[in-house]
C-alpha cells in the first residue's frame, strides 16, 4: 500500500487537462508514441470533440523511481458543472490534486469549486501551471493567484506543457514524494465506494471502485449497500489502458468489478461494494442520489417513432443513469417523454446522443426546472412540465429553486455582469478581489433562470472571461406566472414556460417577435400571441406567403426544379404540424435564443 | 407526336439575371452549327419515327446565327426527322436583330413563329438588365415582324423588378396588348445565384424581390390580360384563343422532346438527359461523333411528382383519376385533406376528378404541388 498513489486532476475546461494526462500516460510507458491519441482518456467521439471529459475514468500508471515500483492510479474528473456530484465522488477516491491552471488564462470558477471539494476531502494538492510553452502565458501572476487560494509555497507550483512535455517528470515525482499512500485496512470487511460506471455491450455495466477497507476476491458474493442488490464478482482487476484482471485486489486500490449488471441505475456513484458474508456495518460517507435539475420534453418529430424513441432512451439510461425520463403527452406535439437531466449541458449531450447514435430525429422543448406548487385546498405538488401548473384560481404558492453561484471574472467586467445577474433576479452575496484584476463575485438566483439563456449572455457580457459555478440551495417562493403562447388561436403547451411575473410582459413580447423569426411564411397569416391566463400581452403576426412559384420551367428547369421542391419537402419534414401552422424544431427553443 | 429544342448558345451580351448557358464570343458558331447538325443525324433514332409537331430554336440568342449556320442545322433536322405539315416552328429573337432583312431570312428558314425577348418597354430597365436593345426596338420589332408575314408572334416581359410600381406596370400591360401580338410570356424576375444580379443581391447592392410588390403585379397581370382577350393558360403565359405555345405546352404534358445544342435537355417519356452545357467540349465531342450527355431515369413518382409540378401551373390542371393507371396510386384517396384544405382557403378548385388552381393558388404552384410529392427514401 505504500507503493500506491491515487490522485486526480481538478482543472477547467481548456486548460489542456486532457493533453497533460496523456503525457503522464505516455512517460510512464502506459501508452505507446502509437496511442498517444489526443485525449486518451476521453473515448466517446462527443467527448472528444466538445474537448471535455463526460464521464470520468481512471487509469492505472507503474512508475519506477530510486529503484523503488509505483503504482499510482490518475482518476479522470468531468470539468463540468452539470456533473459536480460525479467530481465529488472521483475526489473522494483520491489522497491527492493535481490542480491544472492555464498560465494563460489563470484560475476560473469551475477550478475553485472543484478545488474547495479536495480540500475539503483534505486531498495534497499539487499545483501545475500548465501550457508554459506559449507566449502570452503569465506565470507571475498565476502563481501569485494560486498562492492565495491554497497557501502554498510559489516554489511548490510546478511549470508545466502538454503540448511540449515539460515538467512532466516533475509531476510524477511530486505525486510520490508529496501525495500521502492510502491508509486502510485490508484485514477489515470490505468497504469500496464506487466513483463511476461505464456501459459495455457485451459485458454489462462495469463499476470503478476504490477500496477503502477490506479485500476482494474474484468469485465473492458482493452487495451494493444503496440498492440493496447482490451479485458475483465475475471478473475484477486494475485499470490499465484496457481492463486487466486480477484475483484479489486490496485497500488503497482503484479497480473494477463485472458481475453482469444490465442496467446502469443499479450502480449508483458514491454507494459502497461490501461482502456478504462478512459485512461491514456502514457505507463510505457522501452518498447522494443525483436527482434531475433541469426536464424537457422530448418528442420524435415523426410521431411513429414513438415507441423507437423510448427504446433509445433506455439504451441511452444503461450507462447514463443520471437520465429520467417518463413518458408524457402534448397536444402540440403528441406522444413524448418527459426527461429529467443534470443540467443544460447534460441535456445537450442527451439530445446529440439519440440524433448521433440512434439516428433519432427529435423536437426538445424549452427546459424547466422542477416547481413545487401548492394549492388552495394545501395539496403539495411536484411541478416538473409547466404545463402541469394548477390553474391560478387553485394555486396558492409556488416554489422554485435557487442556487448560489460563483462567477469569476475580469475586473472590467463587473458591472456588466452584476447587471445581468440582477435582471436574473439575482442577489449579490459577496464580493472578493482574487487579485487586483479578478473578481468573485457570488450571488443567490433562480436556478431557472440559468436553464434560459444565462451562460450564454455571462459569456457576451464578460466577453469570453468570466467563468461560473453553482449549486443548489434549495426551494423558495416566487411570484411565478405560467407564460402560454398561441399560434391562430391554439395554445401550444409545448410553448409554456413559468416566469416571474415582473418579467412577463417584456419575455411575452421578445418570444412573440423570436417566433415570428422563426415560424416560415405560410399560406394563410398565422397570429403569434403571448397570454397569461386569457389576458394576451403580446401578439405579431406572421404574413401568409403571396408568391412561391418558379417563373420559368421549361425542359431543363423541370428536373431542377422538381428535385428542389422534393429537399424542401424533405426539410419540412423536421417541422411540426401544429393544429394548421407547421412549426420548427427550433420554434420550440425560441425562448433560450432571445436577444 | 414530338418535339425538337434546339440551343444556341451564343448572347451579343450577357443580361444580368441571365443564368442559361450562353457565350458572348460567336467565333465558334460556324463549328456549334455543324456540331448541332451532327447531333442532330447521330440521334436520329431516338424519336422512333414519331411526327415532329413542333420545333423550337431558343437559347441564348438564336438570331445571332447567320442564314446559313441555321440553315446548316434545319437541313440536318429535316433530312432526319418526320416533320409535321403542319410544324410549329419557333424562333426566338432580340428586338435589335429583328431588322427587316432578318427576319425575312428567318421566313425563309421556315419559322413561323417568332418568341421575341422584348422584356421592357422602358429605356432605364433594359439598361438595369443589360439588354442590347431600346425600348423604341421594343416596339418596332414587333411591327417588322408583322410587316414579314409573321402572324404568331409572343413576347417576353418581366415584373416584380426593383422599382417598378403598380402604375408602370400597367403601362407596360398597356404596350404590350397594344402590340397586339398573340401570345405574352410574363415572367416574374428570378434573382439566380452565379448571375450579376444574384452576386449584387448577394452584396446588398441590390434589393431581392418583393414578395408582395411581385404578387401584386401578377394580379395586375392576370386581369388586364384576361381583360384584353388572353387565356392564362400557365403561370408564365398568356395566349390569345389558338394561339398557345404548342412546343412549351409538350414540357408540361410529358410529351417526349429531343433536344439539340449544348445544355439541351431531351425527355422520351422515362430518361431525362442532358448536353454538355460547354461549348468547346460540345464541339470537340460532335467532331467524334459522340454526344456529351448526362441520363437520368425517371422512378414512378419522379414522374408523378412532375405530373403534379407542371400540370397545376397550367389552367387546365390536373386530371387525379389518371394517377391510377400512370403511377398506380388513388390520388383523391390520399390527398383527400389537402383538396379540401387548398380548395377551403380558395387556392384550387376540384371538381370532376379534376384538380386546377385558382390565381391566387398558382402564383403559389410550387409549395402546393409539393404538398402532393410522393417522397423516396
Amino acid at each position: 500500500m505504500n507503493h500506491i498513489r491515487n490522485f486526480c486532476i481538478i482543472a477547467h475546461i481548456d486548460h489542456g487537462k486532457s493533453t497533460l494526462a496523456d503525457r503522464l500516460l505516455h512517460f510512464t510507458g502506459t501508452i505507446t508514441d502509437r496511442e498517444l491519441q489526443e485525449q486518451t482518456l476521453d473515448d466517446m467521439d462527443l467527448e472528444r470533440e466538445r474537448g471535455i471529459t463526460i464521464k470520468s475514468h481512471a487509469i492505472q500508471m507503474d512508475y519506477e523511481r530510486n529503484g523503488e515500483k509505483y503504482v499510482l492510479n490518475l482518476i479522470d474528473t468531468p470539468g463540468h458543472v452539470d456533473f459536480s456530484y460525479e467530481v465529488s465522488r472521483s475526489i473522494a477516491a483520491c489522497e491527492g490534486a493535481l490542480l491544472i491552471v492555464d498560465a494563460t488564462q489563470g484560475i476560473q470558477a469551475q477550478t475553485i469549486s472543484n478545488l474547495y471539494l479536495a480540500l475539503e476531502h483534505d486531498l495534497e494538492i499539487i499545483p501545475i501551471l500548465n501550457k508554459m510553452d506559449l507566449d502570452s502565458a503569465m506565470p507571475e501572476e498565476v502563481t501569485d493567484q494560486i498562492v492565495d487560494l491554497i497557501g502554498c509555497d510559489p516554489s511548490d507550483v510546478i511549470p508545466a506543457s502538454g503540448k511540449t512535455g515539460m515538467g512532466v517528470q516533475e509531476i510524477l515525482d511530486a505525486v510520490i514524494e508529496r501525495v500521502p499512500a492510502p491508509v486502510g485496512d485490508p484485514d477489515a470487511p470490505l468497504q469500496a465506494m464506487i466513483f463511476d460506471s461505464v456501459f459495455n455491450s457485451f459485458r454489462g455495466i462495469i463499476a470503478y471502485f476504490r477500496i477503502k477497507h477490506g479485500t476482494l476476491t474474484k468469485g465473492d458474493k458482493v452487495k451494493f449497500f444503496n440498492t440493496g442488490k447482490q451479485y458475483y464478482a465475475d471478473e475484477i482487476g486494475t485499470l490499465k489502458l484496457t481492463p486487466l484482471p486480477k484475483n484479489q485486489l486490496f485497500a488503497g486500490d482503484v479497480g473494477y468489478i463485472i458481475s453482469g449488471i444490465k442496467e446502469a441505475k443499479e450502480v449508483k456513484v458514491g454507494d459502497t461494494i461490501t461482502l456478504v458474508d462478512r459485512p461491514s456495518t456502514e457505507m463510505i460517507k457522501g452518498f447522494e442520489d443525483v436527482k434531475p435539475m433541469v426536464f424537457a420534453g422530448i418528442y420524435p418529430v415523426d410521431t411513429d417513432d414513438f415507441e423507437e424513441l423510448r427504446a433509445s432512451l433506455e439504451k441511452l439510461q444503461l450507462n447514463d443513469a443520471s437520465l429520467v425520463f417518463e413518458p408524457e403527452s402534448s397536444a402540440a406535439l403528441g406522444f413524448g417523454f418527459r426527461c429529467g437531466f443534470l443540467g443544460m449541458l447534460h441535456m445537450e449531450i442527451v439530445q446529440e446522443r439519440l440524433e448521433r447514435e440512434f439516428d433519432m430525429t427529435v423536437i426538445t422543448t424549452v427546459p424547466n426546472v422542477g416547481y413545487r406548487a401548492t394549492t388552495t385546498k394545501d395539496e403539495h405538488l411536484v411541478v416538473n412540465n409547466p404545463s402541469e401548473l394548477p390553474d391560478p384560481s387553485t394555486l396558492a404558492s409556488v416554489e422554485e429553486p435557487f442556487i448560489k453561484g460563483q462567477i469569476i471574472t475580469k475586473a472590467d467586467y463587473v458591472g456588466q455582469v452584476m447587471n445581468l445577474c440582477i435582471e436574473k433576479r439575482g442577489v449579490l452575496t459577496n464580493q472578493v478581489y482574487l487579485t487586483a484584476d479578478r473578481v468573485e463575485l457570488s450571488f443567490e438566483m433562480p436556478l431557472g433562470e440559468i436553464v434560459f439563456d444565462f451562460y450564454d449572455k455571462l459569456k457576451s457580457v464578460s466577453r469570453g472571461y468570466a467563468s461560473f459555478d453553482y449549486h443548489p440551495i434549495g426551494y423558495r417562493e416566487s411570484k411565478l406566472v405560467k407564460l402560454d403562447i398561441l399560434l391562430n388561436g391554439d395554445q401550444v403547451d409545448a410553448l409554456s414556460a413559468l416566469i416571474h411575473r415582473d418579467n412577463a410582459y417584456d419575455l411575452g413580447k421578445r418570444i412573440c417577435a423570436k417566433l415570428r423569426e422563426l415560424i416560415p411564411r405560410q399560406q394563410f397569416e398565422i397570429a403569434i400571441q403571448a397570454a397569461i391566463g386569457t389576458k394576451v400581452i403580446a401578439r405579431e403576426t406572421v404574413r401568409a406567403v403571396r408568391k412561391d412559384v418558379t417563373a420559368k420551367c421549361y425542359g431543363g428547369d423541370i428536373t431542377r426544379k422538381r428535385k428542389l421542391l422534393e429537399k424542401q419537402k424533405k426539410g419540412k419534414k423536421r417541422m411540426r404540424q401544429v393544429g394548421n401552422v407547421e412549426v420548427p424544431q427550433t420554434a420550440f427553443l425560441a425562448v433560450l435564443q432571445l436577444d | 407526336m414530338a418535339g425538337i429544342y434546339v440551343h444556341i448558345p451564343f448572347c451579343r451580351q450577357a443580361c444580368h439575371y441571365c443564368d442559361f448557358h450562353f457565350s458572348v464570343s460567336v467565333k465558334s458558331a460556324e463549328p456549334m452549327a455543324a456540331a448541332i447538325a451532327r447531333e442532330a443525324a447521330l440521334r436520329a433514332g431516338e424519336l422512333n419515327g414519331k411526327k415532329v409537331e413542333t420545333l423550337y430554336f431558343g437559347g441564348g440568342t438564336p438570331s445571332l446565327m447567320t442564314a446559313g449556320q441555321l440553315r446548316t442545322v434545319t437541313e440536318s433536322i429535316r433530312k432526319h426527322y418526320p416533320l409535321a405539315s403542319d410544324l410549329e416552328f419557333t424562333f426566338e429573337a432580340n428586338p435589335d436583330d429583328l431588322k427587316p432583312a432578318k427576319t425575312e431570312e428567318l421566313r425563309a428558314l421556315g419559322a413561323n413563329r417568332l418568341s421575341i425577348g422584348l422584356q421592357s418597354f422602358d429605356d432605364r430597365t433594359l439598361q438595369w438588365m443589360n439588354r442590347a436593345h431600346s425600348a423604341a426596338e421594343s416596339l418596332t420589332c414587333v411591327k417588322t415582324a408583322k410587316a414579314r408575314g409573321f402572324d404568331n408572334i409572343s413576347i417576353d416581359l418581366i415584373y416584380g423588378l426593383p422599382g417598378l410600381d403598380d402604375r408602370k406596370w400597367r403601362e407596360e400591360l398597356k404596350k404590350a396588348v397594344d402590340l397586339d401580338v398573340q401570345h405574352i410570356s410574363a415572367y416574374c424576375l428570378t434573382v439566380e445565384e452565379k448571375t450579376v444580379l444574384g452576386n449584387r443581391v448577394r452584396k446588398g447592392l441590390e434589393k431581392p424581390v418583393d414578395e408582395d410588390a411581385a404578387a401584386r403585379q401578377f394580379e395586375v397581370l392576370t386581369a388586364v390580360l384576361r381583360a384584353a382577350g388572353f387565356a392564362h393558360y400557365e403561370v408564365s403565359n398568356f395566349a390569345k384563343p389558338g394561339m398557345r405555345s404548342r412546343h412549351n405546352s409538350a414540357y408540361w404534358e410529358g410529351v417526349p422532346y429531343l433536344g439539340l445544342g449544348p445544355s439541351a435537355h431531351s425527355f422520351d417519356g422515362h430518361t431525362r438527359s442532358w448536353n454538355l452545357n460547354k461549348n468547346t467540349p460540345y464541339i470537340r465531342a460532335l467532331e467524334r461523333s459522340e454526344r456529351p450527355y448526362t441520363a437520368e431515369v425517371l422512378s414512378t413518382a419522379d414522374r408523378h411528382n412532375e405530373w403534379v409540378m407542371t400540370g397545376l401551373r397550367l389552367e387546365r390542371g390536373i386530371d387525379t383519376r389518371s394517377a391510377a393507371q400512370a403511377f398506380g396510386t388513388d390520388f383523391e384517396a390520399v390527398h383527400r385533406k389537402t383538396i379540401e384544405n387548398l380548395t377551403a382557403k380558395g387556392l384550387a378548385e376540384y371538381k370532376d376528378g379534376r384538380l386546377r388552381l385558382t390565381d391566387a393558388g398558382r402564383f403559389m404552384a410550387d409549395g402546393i404541388a409539393a404538398e402532393f410529392f410522393i417522397l423516396e427514401p
